[in-house]
């Protein structure tokens, strides 16, 4: 044991480009895994503007010298994790990380276990559930620009969630996760691995938060979240990084016959967050909905990138995210709507809306089509504009001043996306996340 | 089934013929500065002109292929095969009984000029790369208004041509200006001077005739302050089997409260890469509008650009593209507001056929700071067959909180219910699918001049022949 924690205290000092270290341990396989992909990383093009995949993005945030391993938790530093990882009432099961370490766990009820709920760490996963694990880690190749950075997080991951509901099961409480990062240019790799069999039932919540309000971090995480026949995922993520790091997330969604995954992304935190969701429908009567909000300040930058691919016929996807753009912040929409040859009788739709607060603010849209099969029915719109005067004089005659009268009317607008998920508490829960963004950060 | 399609006459064969080239001036096959040299020791042009073409051709070397997000079909042109310069050796003619009667008789298995000419203000028509005939009626000439060649532009106009040449369309605006920019020959210069309304639109023919030869005319057009202007251009050409190249700049610029409106139906054979830069520029409270129509080539690669530079300029772009078996048609267009209260619209309606793909691309710029710009753009696409492909590649940049910009677009095919509806009151099934076809352009369409809506309804039929059943 000591010889170990030695280990990892040398890799804690270490630099992230410095590849990944020797001492963790994971089966022989993983292992292999991980150096191919760190050739794969080290292999692969830096992005440039020119890439399409990376157009109107400050590629300058890309730079990854700077950030390390991160430093151990002291107890202190322990215990205000777990006091601070206040998230929902009531859950059915959670995980606290903090940088990569797993620090608490508190497992779902003896009744789900016993009907076969797998809730465990990835590194356990990996050698308990070797086929489950193999079958579904990273097995979608990262389509949206990130393959360098996909390749990244597999060469470092050393911790994540690993959730299997089996056939039939409805977990009707939310599951909750906590991603930590703590010290001065630490890094994370959060990875979750959501495996769901037919019919099964779950939802999931992910909070992305800094011990650190200032200084700088980085975040590269990937989730594999698979809808099996005819079940039902919906995945939420409540990113509240603090307002240095640099975050890439990288989500791939299978959704399999008659299932549907919706999936709700609230970017608050950061200082450039790039999010890439991937679904693809593989079976007839499969249903996905993208959900985002983006509440963006100051110079933060938030870069998402989607793909809605139907592979198989009679699916349909629904796309909204909206932005709201305050200060010298900018947003970058890119999404495609992609109907493969044979994929007859889509139902695709895509929105995105910009709303501007600020003359410093951009929003850059680029929603995408790409129709390889006929009978289908394919729309999008993007939409940039600023409050309504109307609106605003409106409140006004009630007597409501024009800062509160504002901060309403934004309010309501994002509130359309928070409202599609059916589950209150967690509406409430994102609602207040989105009010503490308005109310703290007038300095 | 078949001849019961072909409700009007038209021949399919029209651009098929040609007629044995006798081209006196060739640069012969290749692209290096001795060509570049060549063609300016032909065309006598001044220095300035020699230099901005031998920038055009480092330029153009320089620059890749932008494949990164183009279409790869680019690398089928070998740019080693391609003659750069040809000329009738004839100057441009004044009266149509001049016009060489060869190429007299090619204009006329056309349709031009002789039928359309009492529609028509004047007429450019240009054989490979120099004009052979040019005429303005007379009414026109008095009212001041230029409209000559651009190598003759240039020579007798040349305070009001080089004041704007090469201004709205930088030589590196991208590789295929550029390569233009070294090369070309041809097109119109067109001056119309203050307050003058043009009331017919002028029109110009290009065709292609040589065997891998590429087209790069140039054409400009000048509208001064409070001046209105038309101006069309149709494309056909005749077949062959290697790649033919076409890449034009066109540069458009409106004085205050100007306006131009521009018209193209190009119907290239489908073995031609149609790699087009066009682009306007809108003074105050004037107004470019593009209609752009593409029924031919194999990749068609054109986004006809509005650059509204004063206040309250407007800028439109219509666009229609068919795209066939083996044809990529990759258009769209781009608006970028540098000035308050300037406002743009983007309609485009696209078909694609069989294997055919129809890609729109458009980009839409409001900077910082500017106050009410709006922006709208619909895209619409038709898929007529299961193989057949479209794509949306929209960007939209916005800062600031003065403007409003929407986009929308949908892809859908003909209704089956439309057909059966049809198909019981006696029309074949075909016939069925070209009205419902027709009909989804309609209100586009309606907005051209009426001798090319009659032609576009026609060549939309044409394409549709086959497409079914």
């Amino acid at each position: 044991m000591t010889k170990n924690e030695t280990a990892t205290i040398e890799n804690q000092a270490a630099p992230i480009l410095s590849g990944p270290g020797e001492s963790r341990e994971f089966p022989d396989w993983f292992r292999d895994q991980q150096r191919a992909a760190w050739k794969q990383f080290e292999s692969l093009p830096t992005p440039t503007r020119k890439d399409q995949a990376w157009r109107f993005t400050n590629v300058n945030f890309l730079d990854l010298s700077l950030f390390n391993y991160g430093g151990k938790l002291t107890e202190q530093e322990r215990a205000t994790i777990l006091e601070q990882s206040r998230g929902l009432e009531e859950v059915a099961g959670r995980m606290i990380f903090a940088g990569d370490e797993l620090i608490e766990r508190d497992v779902i009820s003896d009744q789900l276990k016993k009907r076969g709920v797998i809730f465990q760490s990835l590194e356990r996963a990996m050698v308990e559930h070797a086929d489950l694990f193999r079958t579904y880690f990273m097995s979608q190749p990262a389509r949206l620009g990130s393959a360098k950075f996909a390749a990244l997080h597999q060469a470092l991951v050393s911790s994540g969630t690993f959730l299997y509901v089996p056939r039939g099961v409805e977990i009707e409480l939310p599951i909750e996760i906590f991603h930590w990062l703590n010290g001065k240019n630490a890094s994370a790799f959060p990875h979750l691995l959501l495996v769901t069999d037919e019919l099964a039932k779950v939802t999931v919540i992910e909070h992305f938060r800094s011990v650190n309000e200032h200084v700088p971090g980085f975040a590269c995480g990937v989730n594999d979240l698979v809808s099996g026949p005819g079940a039902k995922v919906t995945y939420v993520c409540a990113q509240n990084w603090a307002d240095k790091v640099i975050a890439l997330q990288m989500n791939s969604t299978t959704v399999d016959h008659d299932a549907s995954a919706m999936s709700l992304n609230l970017h608050l935190g950061s200082r450039y967050s790039r999010f890439e969701s991937l679904s693809r429908l593989i079976g007839e009567g499969g249903r996905s909905d993208l959900l985002a909000v983006a509440v963006a300040k100051h110079d933060q930058e938030f870069d998402a990138r989607t793909l809605q691919d139907h592979v198989s016929p009679h699916t349909a996807s629904d796309l909204l995210y909206k932005n709201a753009l305050d200060d010298r912040a900018r947003t970058i929409f890119g999404g495609l709507i992609r109907v493969e040859p044979h994929a007859h009788f889509t139902d695709a739709y895509q929105k995105v809306r910009n709303l501007l607060l600020s003359d410093d603010a951009e929003a850059n849209s680029m929603p995408g089509l790409e129709i390889l099969a006929d009978n289908v029915r394919c729309t999008h719109g993007a939409t940039s504009g600023q409050i309504n005067e109307d609106e605003l004089f409106y409140l006004r005659t009630r007597g409501i001043p024009v800062p509160v009268a504002q901060r309403l009317i934004v309010t309501g607008f994002l509130d359309e996306v928070v409202q599609r998920l059916d589950h209150p508490a967690i509406s409430e829960r994102l609602r207040q996340l989105i009010e503490e963004k308005f109310a703290n950060n007038r300095d | 089934m078949k001849t019961e399609t072909s409700a009007v006459d038209i021949d399919r064969n029209k651009g098929d013929f040609f007629y044995p080239e006798a081209h006196v001036r060739d640069a012969g096959a290749g692209l290096s500065e001795r060509t570049v040299h060549y063609i300016s020791d032909v065309k006598e042009d001044p220095d300035w002109l020699r230099e901005f073409r031998l920038r055009g051709l480092k330029t153009f070397l320089a620059k890749p292929l932008p494949t990164h997000w183009a279409s790869k079909d680019l690398e089928a042109i070998d740019f080693d095969k391609i003659r750069y310069y040809l000329s009738p050796g004839t100057e441009a003619k004044r009266s149509w009984d001049e016009v060489p009667d060869d190429i007299k008789r090619t204009f006329e298995r056309l349709g031009i000029p002789e039928q359309e000419r009492k529609f028509l203000a004047g007429v450019e028509a240009q054989f490979d790369s120099e004009a052979v005939y040019s005429n303005i009626k007379k009414a026109v000439g008095e009212q001041g208004v230029i409209f000559v060649g651009s190598t003759e532009g240039l020579k007798n106009y040349p305070e009001i041509f080089r004041k704007w040449f090469g201004k709205v369309i930088p030589i590196a605006d991208n590789k295929f200006s550029a390569l233009n920019s070294a090369v070309f020959s041809g097109g119109s210069f067109i001056y119309v001077p203050p307050g003058v309304k043009v009331k017919h639109p002028l029109q110009a023919y290009f065709r292609i005739n040589a065997e891998n030869f590429g087209q790069f005319e140039r054409t400009l057009i000048i509208a001064d302050e409070g001046s209105e202007v038309t101006y069309m251009e149709g494309c056909t050409a005749p077949k062959f089997n290697t790649p033919t190249l076409h890449s034009a700049v066109v540069e458009l610029v409106a004085l205050k409260g100007a306006k131009i409106q521009y018209i193209t139906v190009q119907n290239w054979a489908s073995n031609v890469f149609n790699l087009v830069t066009k682009r306007g520029l809108a003074h105050e409270n004037a107004e470019v509008k593009w209609i752009d129509c593409n029924i031919g080539s194999r990749l068609t690669m054109k986004y006809p650009g509005v650059i509204m530079k004063g206040r309250k300029a407007r800028g439109e772009v219509l666009s229609i593209a068919l795209a066939n078996d083996g044809q990529h048609q990759d258009t769209g267009a781009k608006m970028i507001h540098a000035a308050d209260e300037t406002t743009s619209n983007i309609i485009s309606k696209s078909i694609s056929i069989g294997k055919g793909r129809a890609t729109y691309r458009g980009l839409v710029h409001v900077p910082k700071h500017l106050k009410n710009c709006k922006n709208n753009t619909e895209c619409d696409a038709l898929l007529i067959n299961a193989t057949s492909r479209t794509d949306t590649y929209p960007a939209i940049t916005v800062r600031g909180t003065g403007n409003a910009v929407q986009h929308e677009a949908s892809v859908s095919q003909v209704s089956s219910e439309q057909i059966f509806y049809m198909q019981q009151r006696g029309l074949t099934e075909a016939q069925a699918m070209s009205l419902s076809v027709n009909g989804f352009v309609n209100d586009l369409v309606r907005q051209f001049p009426m001798e090319y809506s009659v032609e576009l309804k026609r060549l939309i039929e044409l394409e549709m022949e086959g497409s079914v059943g």
